[in-house]
C-alpha cells in the first residue's frame, strides 16, 4: 500500500563513475546543511519567552479562602477519594472557640498535603470539593532539589490574605457553565470572584448531574 | 656552545638507549627508543643536516616507532607472559655480546677522525646538495635501495596473503 | 637587529601565537556548538553572556572543577603524559606558519612568523606524526578496551592518511619548488594561489587533514556508538579538556595550513592596488589569513555535521585504494605538465 509519494524503489543497481566519486552528492549534502544554517529557528528561550498557556491549564494547587478570610477546606476528604493518583492526604481537626475567623466551618484539615510528584494534573479534586475550597491555577509547580520538598503542605497550598490567588483565567464564563449546573447550591452564596452575578442569574436551579460526568 | 649541546645531546641519546634496554615495561622500552631518536636528530641538526633531521623524525618517530607501539599494544606482553630463559642461554647471551663490544672496540680504536669534505659550509645538509649528491654521484645505489624495497615490500604481501595458489 | 631586539621580537611571537591558537581554539568549541545547532536548526549556548560568548570560560571551569580520576589500574605516569604529548604536539605546529608579511619598524624587517626554517613543511609533517603518541600512549595506558582500541585506531589511521598526504604534498613542492612556507605563502601573490596548479592534491590534503585531525567523517577514534569515548574514555577533568583543546587546536592549525599551502596564506587579489604601505599590507594579510582559516574552521564544522562517520574497512579502502593511488597520479601528471611547459629546469 503507498502511503505518500515519496516512497522510493529500492534499487542496487551499479553506481556511475560520478555517483561512486561521492563528491557531488557530498555537496549536495552540504548545501541541504547550509540552507538550514539560515532558517528560522523554532527554539523558544523558556524563562525569557514562554508558550500560552490553554485557557484551561491546570496548574499547581490552591487552597481557597472565603471573603472573610478563613478557609474553606473542612477536611471532608473528597478530593483525596477523588484523587487517581492518590496524592491527597489530610488530617482533620476541630475548629475551637475563637478560631472562627480562620476557619469558615466548624472542621477543618489542619494538615494538607498533596505530593506534587504523584498529582497528575487531572483536575479532580477540584470537581470533587463541594466546598468550592481547592482550584488548579495557571501557576507552574517549582522545581526543588529533592522528592521531599515536593510534597507541598497547607503554607504554600492555602492563598495567602493579602494577595489572594486570582483565578478569573481558569474560571471562565464556559467553565463556570460547565459547573453551575453540578456543584453543590449551599456553595452558591460564597461564590468566588463571581459570587453576586451568579447569585442574580441562577437562583438556585435544581441539582442534576450532567451526563458523563460523574 | 656547541661542543656543550653535543654532550649533553650526547648524554641523553645514551642514557635514553641505555632506558630502552633497562625497563621492564615494552611500552616504556618503546617510548625511550623514540627519545633516543629526537637525541639523534639533535645530533644531525647541530652537523648542520636538518633536512635528514626532520626525515629521521618522520620516518622514525613518526612511521616505525608508531608501528613498534602498535604492535606491542596489540601483544599484551607483561610479566606472566615473559617466558623463562634458562642460565645457559643468558651467558651465551652475555658472551655473544660481549663478543660484539670487542669488535666493535677493536674496529673503532684504529679509526681515523674523517674531516668533512666543507665543513663551514651551511648549506652543506640542505635538501638541494643532497638531492644533487643522491641524484648524480650515488643514483645506482639510491635506485637499487628502492628496488630493495620493493622486494622487501612484495615479500610481506606474500607473506601476508592466506594461501596463494 | 640586535640580539635583545631579535629576543624580544622572537618572545613577542611566540607568546602572540601562543595565546592566539589558545584564544582560537577555545571559541573553536563556541563556533562548533553554535555552528551544530545552527545546522539543526536549534539555538545553541546562549546562556553564558550575549548569545552564550562566555560559554568557554565556563566549560573551561567546570573543566578545572571537575573531580580528576585516574583509574587504579591504570600507568599513572602515562596517563598523565597522553594529554600533555596531545596538548604540546598540536601546540608546536604553530611555529613556521607565516602569519603575515612582515612589519618594517624603523628599517628593519620583522616577519611575522616565529621561524623561517628551510624544511618548514617536513618540521610540519613530523610534528603532525608525532600527534599520534599522545592518543596511543593516552588510549594503552588506561587499561580499557575502548581507549585501547580507539588510540589503535588513531595510530592506524593517522599513519595511512599521512601517506596520502605526504604525497599530496610532494607534488606541491613540485610546483613551488620549496619546503619553506614563507617562501610558499610568497609565491602565490595575486591570484597564483595553489589550489589553481594543485586541484587534486588539495582535495587529497583536505581530506587527510580531516583525519589527521581526527574530525568527523573520520572521528573513527572516539566514535561514541562503538567506543564509548574512544581513547579518552577514561579521561576526566582538564585532562579530559586537554584532548578536546588539542584537537580544536589541531583544527586552527589545519585551516592555517591549507590556507598558506594552497589558498594564499596572507595573500589576497587585487588589495595591492590600493594599499602601497607595507604595514599596512601586513596587517591586511593577517586578517585575510584569518578570514580563510575562520572560513576552513567553519568548513571542517560544517562536514562534521553534514556526513556521517566512516566504517572502518571504508576508512582503509579510502585511504590506501583510492587517495594513495590519486595522489601518486596527481604527482605523476604534474610531473608531465611541468616537462611540457617546461617548468623543469
Amino acid at each position: 500500500m503507498q502511503l505518500t509519494n515519496r516512497s522510493k524503489v529500492v534499487s542496487k543497481k551499479e553506481m556511475t563513475l560520478m555517483e561512486r566519486m561521492y563528491l557531488p552528492a557530498i555537496f549536495s549534502g552540504m548545501m541541504i546543511t547550509f540552507s538550514h544554517f539560515f532558517r528560522k529557528k523554532p527554539t523558544i528561550k523558556y524563562p525569557e519567552q514562554t508558550r500560552a498557556f490553554s485557557g484551561v491549564y491546570r496548574g499547581q494547587h490552591v487552597l481557597k479562602r472565603d471573603e472573610n478570610g478563613a478557609e474553606r477546606c473542612t477536611a471532608c476528604g473528597l478530593c483525596a477519594v477523588a484523587c487517581p493518583a492518590e496524592a491527597i492526604t489530610m488530617t482533620a481537626a476541630e475548629r475551637q472557640p475563637g478560631e472562627e475567623n480562620l476557619y469558615r466551618e466548624e472542621k477543618y484539615a489542619a494538615k494538607y498535603e498533596i505530593n506534587m510528584l504523584r498529582c497528575i494534573f487531572c483536575g479532580d479534586c477540584e470537581e470533587a470539593c463541594p466546598k468550592e475550597a481547592i482550584f488548579l491555577t495557571d501557576r507552574k509547580v517549582d522545581t526543588m532539589y529533592n522528592r521531599g520538598s515536593l510534597n507541598f503542605g497547607k503554607d504554600i497550598l492555602v492563598e495567602s490574605r493579602e494577595n489572594p490567588i486570582d483565578l478569573s483565567k481558569r474560571q471562565t464564563p464556559a467553565v463556570k457553565e460547565f459547573k453551575k449546573d453540578m456543584h453543590f447550591q449551599h456553595n452558591q452564596t460564597h461564590d468566588l470572584n463571581t459570587r453576586t452575578e451568579m447569585k442574580s442569574e441562577n437562583p438556585r436551579p435544581v441539582q442534576k448531574k450532567k451526563p458523563g460526568n460523574s | 656552545m656547541i661542543t656543550y649541546l653535543f654532550y649533553f645531546l650526547s648524554f641523553l641519546a645514551i642514557m635514553f638507549a641505555l632506558m630502552v634496554v633497562l625497563s621492564k615495561n615494552p611500552i616504556h622500552s618503546v617510548l625511550y627508543l623514540v627519545l633516543t631518536f629526537f637525541a639523534i636528530a639533535g645530533h644531525y641538526v647541530l652537523l648542520n643536516a636538518q633536512f635528514l633531521a626532520a626525515v629521521h623524525i618522520i620516518v622514525y618517530a613518526g612511521a616505525i616507532m608508531v608501528l613498534f607501539l602498535f604492535v606491542i599494544m596489540l601483544l599484551n606482553l607483561n610479566k606472566e607472559t615473559e617466558p623463562h630463559k634458562s642460565i645457559w642461554l643468558k651467558a651465551s647471551a652475555a658472551v655473544a655480546s660481549g663478543l660484539l663490544l670487542l669488535v666493535l672496540v677493536g674496529s673503532l680504536r684504529n679509526a681515523e677522525l674523517i674531516t668533512a669534505a666543507n665543513p663551514y659550509n651551511p648549506s652543506i645538509g640542505l635538501i638541494e646538495n643532497l638531492g644533487q649528491t643522491l641524484f648524480h654521484e650515488f643514483l645506482l645505489p639510491f635506485e637499487v635501495a628502492s628496488i630493495l624495497l620493493l622486494g622487501a615490500m612484495v615479500g610481506a604481501v606474500m607473506l601476508g596473503k592466506k594461501n596463494i595458489k | 637587529m640586535g640580539l635583545t631586539d631579535l629576543l624580544v621580537y622572537k618572545g613577542i611571537m611566540v607568546l602572540a601565537v601562543f595565546a592566539i591558537t589558545l584564544l582560537v581554539a577555545t571559541y573553536s568549541t563556541y563556533a562548533e556548538r553554535k555552528i551544530a545547532a545552527f545546522l539543526q536548526d536549534r539555538i545553541g549556548p546562549d546562556r553564558a553572556g550575549p548569545f552564550g560568548i562566555l560559554q568557554p570560560l565556563a566549560d573551561a571551569v567546570k573543566m578545572f572543577m571537575k573531580e580528576e580520576m585516574i583509574p587504579s589500574v591504570s600507568n599513572k605516569t602515562l596517563f598523565i603524559l597522553g594529554p600533555s604529548v596531545a596538548m604540546l604536539t598540536a601546540c608546536l605546529t604553530g611555529v613556521v606558519i607565516p602569519w603575515g608579511s612582515s612589519l618594517w619598524i624603523n628599517g628593519t624587517e620583522y616577519p611575522l612568523q616565529i621561524t623561517d626554517l628551510n624544511i618548514g613543511i617536513l618540521y610540519l609533517f613530523g610534528v603532525i606524526s608525532l600527534g599520534v603518541y599522545g592518543i596511543m600512549i593516552g588510549g594503552w595506558s588506561s587499561n580499557n578496551k575502548y581507549s585501547l582500541l580507539g588510540g589503535i585506531r588513531a595510530s592506524s589511521q593517522m599513519i595511512s592518511y599521512e601517506v596520502a598526504m605526504g604525497l599530496s604534498i610532494i607534488a606541491l613542492v613540485m610546483t613551488t619548488g620549496t619546503l619553506s612556507l614563507r617562501d610558499i605563502a610568497a609565491q602565490q601573490y595575486g591570484w597564483h594561489w595553489n589550489v589553481v596548479y594543485q586541484p587534486l592534491g588539495c582535495l587529497i590534503f583536505i581530506i587527510c587533514a580531516f583525519a589527521e585531525t581526527n574530525r568527523a567523517p573520520f572521528d573513527l577514534p572516539e566514535c561514541e556508538t562503538e567506543l564509548v569515548g574512544g581513547y579518552h574514555t577514561e579521561y576526566s577533568s582538564m585532562k579530559l579538556g586537554f584532548f578536546l583543546f588539542a584537537e580544536y587546536i589541531n583544527m586552527f592549525i589545519s585551516s592555517a595550513v591549507i590556507s598558506t599551502f594552497y589558498f594564499g596564506g596572507y595573500n589576497m587579489p587585487f588589495v595591492g592596488r590600493w594599499v602601497h604601505d607595507p604595514n599596512w599590507l601586513a596587517v591586511l594579510g593577517i586578517v585575510f589569513l584569518f578570514v580563510k582559516i575562520s572560513f576552513f574552521i567553519f568548513f571542517f564544522m560544517w562536514v562534521r555535521w553534514t556526513l556521517p562517520r566512516f566504517r572502518y574497512d571504508q576508512l582503509m579502502n579510502l585511504g590506501w585504494k583510492i587517495l594513495i593511488p590519486l595522489s601518486i597520479f596527481n604527482i605523476v601528471i604534474t610531473g608531465f605538465v611541468m616537462y611540457f611547459t617546461g617548468h623543469l629546469n
